[in-house]
């Protein structure tokens, strides 16, 4: 039977746990926000942008949506802010800025 | 232990003490007894001094101990002696027997005043003349089993037999020679 | 009809391990457990089982294997001594947290140093709290019969955790005896067919393993694991009695060997409780009403049930075959002790040490001992506790 990870929270009890922690689900990790761990955010420029795509496979967090071979805006729920993307970006459409 | 023999052997790692302990107690084990038969090891390497100990006995065997008062001793090479106290323990109605080319006078001096039955062969010459190698250990195995009369020579022949034809299924060539020394060694001690 | 053999210690529960034919078995080799992956992999070359056999490069590997193995949905085994239990040391508590069933064929043998091949419990024991199901024997009929009950107990869905069969090397390992071996056909249907309900290699239902814990589900999973540990108890005394009604041999947590009206008893581990049976014997023929509680189960540890055996008895020698450096003797001490202060069982109990590194244990100590609690209780001479039997000096 799949885990309905929404029910296993932090107050949970013991008995209530799945056994030995294992998830009975797979991509589950979407439901967990990091995004909200980001002290600087990366902003799109998209005008900027020549679809080389080297930022997408540097991302640690999956959080650069392609679509059409195309880069879609920064995914900003799982984005955490590192900024490798703005680092490997050879045309500066990418920059840093502080906060969310 | 009551209706129980205990043999302890005295080898060198490396001349089969240890199997001939095991194949005495396989072959008690078809005659219908309980049996143990155990090496106690020290350094794991050829020429060490080893002691291998077998018990046989008509009920269920507990102990899990080494053996301190054996019924029996069996020397599988005769340099131990000046090194091994072989006969400590060893039991006044019991005897030893000791691979070497001396007589049993010859060696009763170096055994510490021990005063049960002394048996000697000659298992060299016996391995040697049967084999056309040197394996002491199935002449050892049939002198003790001669001497400890742990089962008939009926029984102790036709179980070695079946043992080596199941041993050396892949070498029956072997068998007829180790057969032969069992009898040489059996009936010069019996 | 049963078989009537006779084999050492690995022989057996390498021809246990062939009757159940698990699917997959990593192991390092190490003396003196190394006969049973040798023996397995025989088995293995001649067809006469098809365990997919690992060769792995250390002890550390072989249980993350075998850990990888049984997350894949397989049966999985593996065999090994002291410090090479010792390297496997973080992946036995990884295979106890991620509820793994799985089994640890373990020929107990001392922990260095000094370097040493021979028997003590200090690796078992060492072990103790890592939420591994520890089983250990007497002879080599107790190590065939508990390996062939050992999936039924790791596998049951109330326990689901790792177990290991415990023997004592050398002393057992390598000792040829009698034993009655059940057929193989009877060893199958008892033991069944594994069929987990998730594994990482079920296409119809992806799942995560060994996740991260923060401090906030820490606890919680221990008590879960904790709980799985007392109902495992449960399991082993039905897995034992229906094992019995399969080969004439029930098993429980423990053995109570004239124990009933004993006044003095040991608490023992292993094959010395053998050796202390004719001890007991011979010391009833004297008069002296002497006992055992050879304890099978360590973990769970059956405290209730063990004040339970011990509560008439006037004087218990807690004997313990590891050193614990508590400076008051060993773990299996400190454990009996706990249970007979829990539960009020009013039995005076000495803890000695014997049999370190292979040390022997005869008939005559184990008398000496008797004669001790006797001469204490009756005379008023004082135990000499915590000593090391057979000890110079």
């Amino acid at each position: 039977m799949a885990t309905d990870i929404t029910k296993i929270t932090e107050k949970s009890n013991w008995q209530d746990l799945t056994v030995g922690n294992q998830i009975y689900a797979s991509g589950t990790s979407r439901m967990f926000k990091t995004g909200e761990w980001r002290t600087q955010s990366p902003v799109f420029h998209s005008e900027k942008c020549k679809q080389c795509l080297l930022c997408v496979p540097v991302c640690p967090d999956s959080s650069i949506p392609v679509k059409d071979c195309k880069r879609q805006d920064f995914d900003y729920d799982h984005c955490k802010g590192c900024g490798i993307c703005a680092e490997v970006c050879p045309f500066e459409a990418i920059s840093m800025k502080e906060g969310q | 232990m009551k209706n129980t023999v205990e043999i302890r052997w005295h080898g060198r790692g490396g001349q089969g003490a240890k199997s001939a302990a095991l194949m005495l107690a396989d072959a008690a084990f078809m005659t219908g007894k309980y049996v143990q038969g155990f090496p106690e090891y020290g350094p794991e390497r050829m020429g060490a001094p080893i002691t291998a100990y077998n018990r046989i006995s008509e009920d269920v065997i507990r102990v899990h101990s080494n053996i301190y008062e054996p019924d029996y001793v069996v020397v599988v090479d005769e340099t131990l002696l000046e090194s091994v106290d072989v006969t400590a323990g060893l039991k006044a109605e019991g005897a030893i027997v000791i691979n070497t080319t001396r007589t049993p006078e010859e060696v009763r001096p170096l055994l510490k005043g021990y005063a049960g039955g002394v048996y000697t062969i000659d298992a060299r010459e016996i391995s040697e003349k049967c084999l056309g190698k040197y394996f002491p250990n199935s002449p050892m195995l049939a002198a003790i089993a001669a001497i400890s009369k742990v089962m008939t020579k009926e029984d102790f022949f036709r179980e070695m037999e079946g043992s080596y034809r199941h041993k050396f299924a892949k070498k029956p060539e072997v068998v007829e020679g180790n057969l032969k020394a069992l009898r040489m060694a059996y009936e010069e001690v019996e | 009809m049963a078989v009537r053999e006779r084999l050492s210690g690995n022989e057996a529960i390498s021809y246990a391990i062939k009757q159940v034919n698990p699917d997959v078995m990593p192991a390092f080799p190490i003396t003196p457990s190394t006969e049973i992956p040798q023996y397995v992999a025989n088995y293995i070359a001649n067809g006469e089982m098809d365990t997919e056999f690992i060769p792995v490069e250390s002890e550390h590997s072989s249980m993350s294997a075998t850990i990888g193995a049984s997350a894949a949905g397989a049966r999985a085994l593996t065999a090994t001594s002291s410090c090479g239990m010792a390297l496997m040391w973080e992946e036995l508590y990884v295979a106890a947290s991620n509820r793994l069933p799985l089994a640890l064929c373990l020929v107990n043998r001392a922990l260095s140093g000094p370097i040493n091949i021979n028997c003590d419990h200090s690796d078992s024991m060492g072990a103790r709290d890592t939420g591994f199901i520890q089983i250990y024997a007497e002879n080599n009929q107790e190590v065939y019969d508990n390996f062939v009950q050992a999936y039924r107990i790791s596998e049951h869905k109330d326990v689901r955790l790792p177990i290991m069969i415990c023997q004592d090397g050398f002393i057992t390992s390598h000792a040829v005896e009698n034993i009655e071996l059940l057929e193989d056909e009877k060893v199958k249907g008892f033991v069944g067919e594994y069929e987990p309900e998730n594994y990482l290699l079920n296409p119809e239902q992806p799942m995560a393993l060994g996740p991260y814990a923060v401090s906030n589900y820490y606890m919680e999973t221990k008590m879960a694991q904790n709980t799985a540990m007392k109902n495992a108890k449960q399991v082993i005394l039905d897995v034992g009695k229906e094992y019995g009604e399969l080969s004439g041999r029930s098993y429980g947590f423990f053995e109570a060997y004239r124990l009933e009206d004993a006044d003095y008893a040991f608490v023992i581990i292993g094959s010395a409780a053998g050796t202390t049976k004719d001890a007991v014997d011979q010391l009833r023929e004297e008069g002296v009403k002497a006992g055992i509680l050879k304890l099978r189960v360590f973990r769970p540890f059956p405290d209730e049930e063990i004040a339970g055996a011990l509560k008439n008895c006037k004087v218990v020698a807690i004997m313990d075959r590891s050193e614990s450096f508590r400076g008051k003797g060993g773990p299996l001490g400190a454990e009996v002790k706990a249970a007979l202060y829990d539960h009020a069982a009013n039995v005076r109990a000495f803890n000695l040490i014997y049999g370190l590194g292979g040390r022997d244990f005869t008939v005559e100590e184990a008398k000496q001992i008797y004669r001790d609690l006797e001469a204490y209780d009756r005379d008023g001479k004082a135990f000499e506790e915590y000593r090391y039997v057979g000890l110079r000096g």
